[in-house]
């Protein structure tokens, strides 16, 4: 057997028992009925006493979103969601109130976050690297928020959107819905009517943020969506790294995540966000897994300033991602680095969109596809310079690589443009592992699986080291566990 | 809508129509005016029309062609020289003063369709649908219906061609807006090779929409060369579908050079069928003023062991706007596969605009597969090089652009066609390029 | 330590290897010269264990072992090295990391301790320095834009870490100039010790001059049709290869 293959079959041997985050935490929880319509709407709103603004705006949303198509042109294949079977609001009982400190926190949601290897506890972060800001989102609510005393000093405000509205009402309304409009697609229209808990971050002009900030979000109760909004803005001259990662339990049932983080850079800011993907991709015959429909986009408001998105998806039975900026500033930069992989029977749609409108504005995309088993990856980007982009540059560079002949990858770049004095260079390639590479490693002592890990790392090492140091190294790991289980 | 004469009533019983006394051929206009009516023209909602709508046909009324009106006189066809034999149709039919097929080798047939399907019926019946069969697309469906015009090259077994054979369509020669529908065979037998050039140009001051279909079978270990020019007026709504099956050991050789019409679309599907076919697929867009220059391609590696390479280079002037949209698919277990593709374009305006789509899926791992896609604007350094050097603007300018296009042209293995091809190049220039004679010799 | 007994091995259906014997001893440096098409890359992969590299019959011990049916790792565990005609580029795993892991896995295999990191690159620093590479090429992606001779001095340096006990040559020399070829040679004749030892292919005399053999056997149509001292290398070199050739067939 070719050695190819045989890394194939031992890359589909893995089953989905090696998730290790597959676990369920027993805990009560507060849940709305199963379903959707005003009335949950207005339930969701109530348990978030939320301004009269706010219902409005999502009952308006609810309203669009009855009318509005599923999203067909996407290379994934699923059959129709029945959007009634879900419970669209779930928060752990002891929760109800909100914890106010730390110690309130319930020790099951204690134990649940140990095990996930992300304890709540500020001494003692991420695989021993400290300095990290956590905010923990348990199915539809945060249930801890860490060093808040510290960042507010810097007079950085990081907490849950639902405690935004009452911190800072006017900051959220201002900016909520100005950069993924509304009814920008079905995905996010849902979620602008649903939308539960997720971060809030506003860091105020010239602060550089003084530590990464994280939200870990995690889905647990059966038949749950997570709808969570994210809405980071960057004042004038700030800076703010900020980590996002997600895991859920292995449920036979397809879970939904709809998502919409909402990025805004003002004059020279600059945001960083990085995320690692990991939710529960379903078992090898495509079983069970997450609906990952996310709507990520970030404006580029200001001059000279710059949103850089990196990616690790190695989770979800169905990925449909594309993290985009729209760079209206003068001079602003636009960044995706993306590592995606794809085993037994995922399907990732993901990719980006550059939209160009300022004069010498700037963009890079590097994505690395990984498939294996009988997965299918697409990369699917957009880069469009408009006629008054004078000066725009893109750069592209989209690999493939395929381990097996039972999966596929493809490539669907959209090119256009407007502006003759703009430069797009966009280069692609699909290939595999080739013969040489893994015979020239295992004579050299290295074996078949640890030769691929190796082979795959070295292929995604430009994205990789685009990671905040913290989560690169992880981020490796997952990379050698998603192909084959046990080497980084 | 604007094709309506030819869709509404009866369209096709009550029209004088080539091989009308064949009961298949009614039957397959019959099927094609019912897909066609289903599907209606294309839309932009379909993918593959993304960025082309047929905006020439919303507001204009082609009628079909009047079998008297084609007796005008004209001075030039043009023509790559030293050819086998020669078809030339104004405005939709044959000019048999102008065409000359007596001097065909053995063993070749070049003649209009409306000819083979007189005198060889079952032949045509045996030949055409068999590779142009996507029933999704409305415009073969349309000329499926409507086929009035068009040409039959069948080199037998063995056999070869050393010279090109070459077809003309002259259109705009009416004094109403017409519309025509070549239907074209191209039959190469096993182990057989020919070199076929099309000229589509267009005279004088009418509107005309040209929808032809040309369907390429290159037999095992045969060897085709395909090149089109098409410098259509600026009245001409140009849309081209091309089917090509190639078989094993068989070689493709296409270029389309495109220097002319409101809008021009050529949709080229070709499917590498036989382990150790190659195809070759490249062309140039020149655009100015509100034209609009459409290359479509889906290239099919449907076996293991096949190579395919493109090249698409354009430049595009004042409001123009170009759409390069390439496909290539590998099948599941078509391993070995080796796919190139290359877009780059210029921009020298801008109002003008590039869309560009290479697109690769793949369902095979021993594969190796690339595309590369650039926009940009003459480099200015080199401009400002040649000026240095005392080179004037223009004609600094016209230099670049040919050196950009010349790369592509490469890809054209017959001399004399590259040569006509460059020839046609430098005269879309502006001003006077006067080291052409000079930059042909050293391309 | 290596015995080659009656081996026949096909490549892709086609046999090239049709009865080779072959016995090398500890400390030894045997050189196998040929003509191109012989069979001599093909027995540098069947040592190897490359895949598509078919043992129909005979057999390969190694210090007592039938190698046989081992994968290329448990080989290269055992302290077989081929150095590469050819050195494959692996993109973006720098060629230190490369080292690291390959001198691991060997170690773990062999039931011995990791070595640490710190002592790791120490060690590195000093066999590069011998070989006069700069550090700069470990820091790149393995072969990763390295020039010919570059390749082959990657080549030594791995070799010079791992510390084989039977080191394959596949044409080393080829693409080489005179100063390049003798750094290799200066690499691998360091190695030689009473239990080392190596396995010359090459088609020229010329490296023959730096690394000196203990014997030199010639190889045709799958076999080794003559063996000698180190002068048939030269005498080869005079004559051309259809004389040894003919002889024997």
């Amino acid at each position: 057997m070719p050695a190819t293959a045989e890394t194939a079959d031992q890359v589909q041997s893995i089953e989905g028992e090696k998730y290790k985050y597959g676990f369920i935490t027993e805990i009560e929880s507060d849940m709305a009925p199963k379903g959707l319509s005003e009335d949950i709407v207005r339930f969701i709103s109530a348990k978030k006493n939320e301004p009269e603004w706010l219902l409005d705006w999502r009952l308006k949303a609810y309203r669009r979103w009855l009318e509005m198509p599923e999203p067909k042109w996407a290379k994934v294949d699923f059959p129709p969601i029945d959007y009634q079977q879900y419970h669209y609001y779930s928060a752990p009982k002891s929760q109800e109130d909100g914890p106010q400190s730390l110690e309130d926190v319930d020790p099951e949601l204690l134990a649940t976050y140990e095990k996930l290897g992300i304890p709540i506890r500020e001494q003692e972060m991420l695989a021993g690297v400290q300095n990290v800001a956590v905010d923990y989102v348990f199915d539809s609510v945060s249930v801890a928020t860490t060093f808040k005393k510290k960042l507010e000093a810097a007079g950085v405000i990081f907490c849950p959107i639902s405690e935004a509205l009452e911190r800072c009402p006017d900051l959220v309304r201002k900016y909520l819905g100005t950069v993924v409009p509304m009814a920008d697609n079905k995905h996010s229209c849902l979620n602008s009517a649903v939308f539960t808990d997720g971060s809030f971050v506003y860091i105020p002009p010239g602060v550089k943020c003084p530590m990464e900030l994280s939200t870990y979000f995690r889905i647990n109760e059966q038949n749950t969506g997570q709808f969570e909004r994210t809405l980071i803005i960057a004042d004038k001259g700030s800076y703010v790294s900020y980590l996002e990662g997600c895991t859920a339990p292995m449920r036979d049932e397809n879970q939904l995540h709809a998502a919409v983080v909402e990025l805004i850079a003002l004059d020279d800011a600059e945001i960083k966000y990085s995320t690692v993907q990991n939710w529960y991709p379903g078992d090898a015959d495509g079983k069970g897994g997450i609906y990952n429909f996310v709507t990520k986009r970030g404006a580029c408001r200001g001059k000279n300033s710059k949103i850089s998105w990196t990616q690790v998806e190695t989770g979800s039975a169905i990925t449909w991602k594309y993290p985009s900026c729209i760079l209206q500033g003068d001079n602003s930069v636009g960044e995706f680095y993306s590592i995606a992989i794809t085993n037994n029977a995922q399907q990732a749609d993901t990719g980006t969109k550059m939209i160009h409108i300022g004069k010498n504005t700037t963009s890079r995309i590097i994505s690395k596809g990984i498939s294996a088993g009988k997965s299918d990856q697409t990369y699917r980007g957009l880069v469009k310079i408009s006629a008054k982009a004078e000066g725009a540059r893109n750069y592209t560079q989209c690999d493939s690589l395929l381990i097996g002949d039972k999966c596929g990858a493809h490539t669907v770049p959209y090119i256009e443009s407007r502006n003759k004095a703009a430069i797009v260079e966009h280069e692609a390639t699909t290939s595999t592992i080739s013969e040489d590479q893994l015979f020239y490693l295992r004579q050299r002592g290295i074996p078949q699986e640890a030769a691929v890990a190796l082979v795959v790392n070295g292929f995604c090492r430009e994205v990789l080291q685009q990671l905040p140091m913290e989560f690169a190294v992880e981020a490796q790991k997952l990379v050698g566990i998603s192909l084959e289980g046990s080497v980084g | 809508m604007s094709i309506l004469p030819f869709i509404e009533g009866e369209p096709i019983a009550g029209r004088q129509l080539i091989g009308q006394d064949l009961a298949w051929l009614t039957t397959r206009r019959q099927a094609g005016i019912e897909r066609f009516q289903k599907t209606g023209l294309p839309t932009q909602k379909l993918e593959s029309w993304k960025y082309t709508r047929l905006r020439p046909l919303d507001d204009t009324r082609y009628l079909p062609v009047d079998a008297g009106g084609t007796d005008i006189s004209i001075d030039t066809v043009p023509s790559v020289g030293d050819v086998a034999a020669r078809l030339v149709f104004v405005n939709g039919r044959l000019r048999a003063d102008l065409s000359d097929i007596s001097e065909l080798p053995e063993g070749v047939r070049f003649d209009t369709l409306e000819n083979v399907l007189a005198e060889d019926p079952l032949w045509v019946e045996a030949n055409m649908g068999s590779v142009a069969k996507d029933a999704d697309q409305a415009m073969l469906a349309l000329n499926d219906a409507m086929m009035d015009s068009g040409f039959v090259l069948h080199v037998q077994k063995g056999k070869a061609l050393t010279k090109p054979v070459e077809v003309v369509f002259i259109g705009g020669l009416t004094d109403q807006a017409i519309a025509y529908f070549p239907r074209n065979l191209i039959v190469l037998e096993e182990a057989s090779q020919a070199t076929l050039v099309k000229h589509h140009v267009g005279h004088g001051r009418a509107e005309y929409f040209a929808n032809s279909v040309s369907e390429i079978a290159v037999g095992d270990a045969a060897n085709f060369k395909h090149y089109k020019v098409q410098a259509e007026s600026i009245h001409a709504a140009h849309v081209a579908t091309v089917h090509t099956r190639i078989g094993r050991d068989a070689n493709y050789e296409g270029f389309g050079l495109s220097i002319g019409g409101l809008l021009s679309r050529t949709e080229t599907n070709i499917t590498l069928a036989g382990q150790g076919a190659n195809a070759g697929l490249h062309g140039a867009y020149m655009m100015r003023g509100n034209e609009h220059c459409d290359n479509t391609s889906y290239i099919d590696m449907a076996v293991p062991n096949t190579t395919c390479n493109q090249v698409f280079k354009g430049v595009l002037d004042d409001a123009s706007r170009g759409v390069f949209q390439g496909k290539i698919h590998v099948a599941r277990d078509a391993q070995k596969a080796d796919g190139r593709m290359l877009n780059k374009t210029l921009l020298l305006s801008n109002d003008a605009e590039i869309d560009s789509k290479p697109e690769l899926e793949i369902y095979a791992d021993d594969v190796q597969c690339a595309h590369g896609m650039t926009t940009g604007q003459l480099d200015t350094t080199a401009l400002f090089y040649l000026r240095s050097r005392g080179i004037p603007e223009a004609l600094a300018r016209n230099m670049l652009v040919q050196s950009f296009l010349g790369d592509a042209l490469e890809e054209i293995s017959d001399e004399n066609v590259r040569e006509v091809f460059l020839d046609r190049v430098v005269h879309w220039l502006p001003a006077h390029c006067f080291l052409a004679g000079e930059w042909k010799e050293s391309a | 330590m290596l015995e080659i007994k009656d081996l026949h091995a096909t490549v892709g259906g086609t046999e090239i290897l049709k009865g080779l014997h072959l016995v090398v001893e500890p400390g030894e440096v045997h050189a196998i010269m040929g003509p191109n098409g012989s069979g001599k890359s093909t027995l540098s992969y069947v040592l190897a264990g490359r895949e598509g590299y078919d043992v129909t019959g005979g057999r390969i011990i190694y210090n007592g072992e039938d190698l046989t049916n081992l994968e290329p790792e448990e080989r290269a565990a055992k302290g077989i090295f081929l150095a590469f005609q050819y050195p494959v580029e692996i993109p973006g795993v720098p060629n230190s990391t490369f080292l690291n892991e390959a001198l691991n896995a060997v170690r773990r295999y062999r039931g011995e301790e990791e070595m640490d990191k710190i002592e790791f690159i120490k060690m590195l620093r000093a066999k590069t320095k011998e070989l006069s590479m700069s550090d700069e090429m470990l820091k790149r992606a393995v072969n990763v834009g390295f020039s010919g001779g570059e390749k082959k001095r990657n080549e030594v340096l791995q070799m010079a870490i791992l510390e084989p006990t039977l080191a394959i040559l596949d044409e080393t020399d080829s693409g080489l100039d005179i100063d390049a070829l003798k750094i290799v040679a200066d690499g691998v004749n360091a190695l030689r010790s009473p239990e080392r030892s190596s396995l010359v292919i090459t088609h020229y005399q010329r490296l023959l001059d730096y690394i000196v053999p203990d014997k030199v056997h010639i190889l045709a149509k799958g076999r080794i049709q003559h063996t000698g001292g180190k002068e048939l290398a030269h005498e080869l070199e005079a004559k051309g290869y259809a004389d040894f050739v003919g002889e024997a067939a």
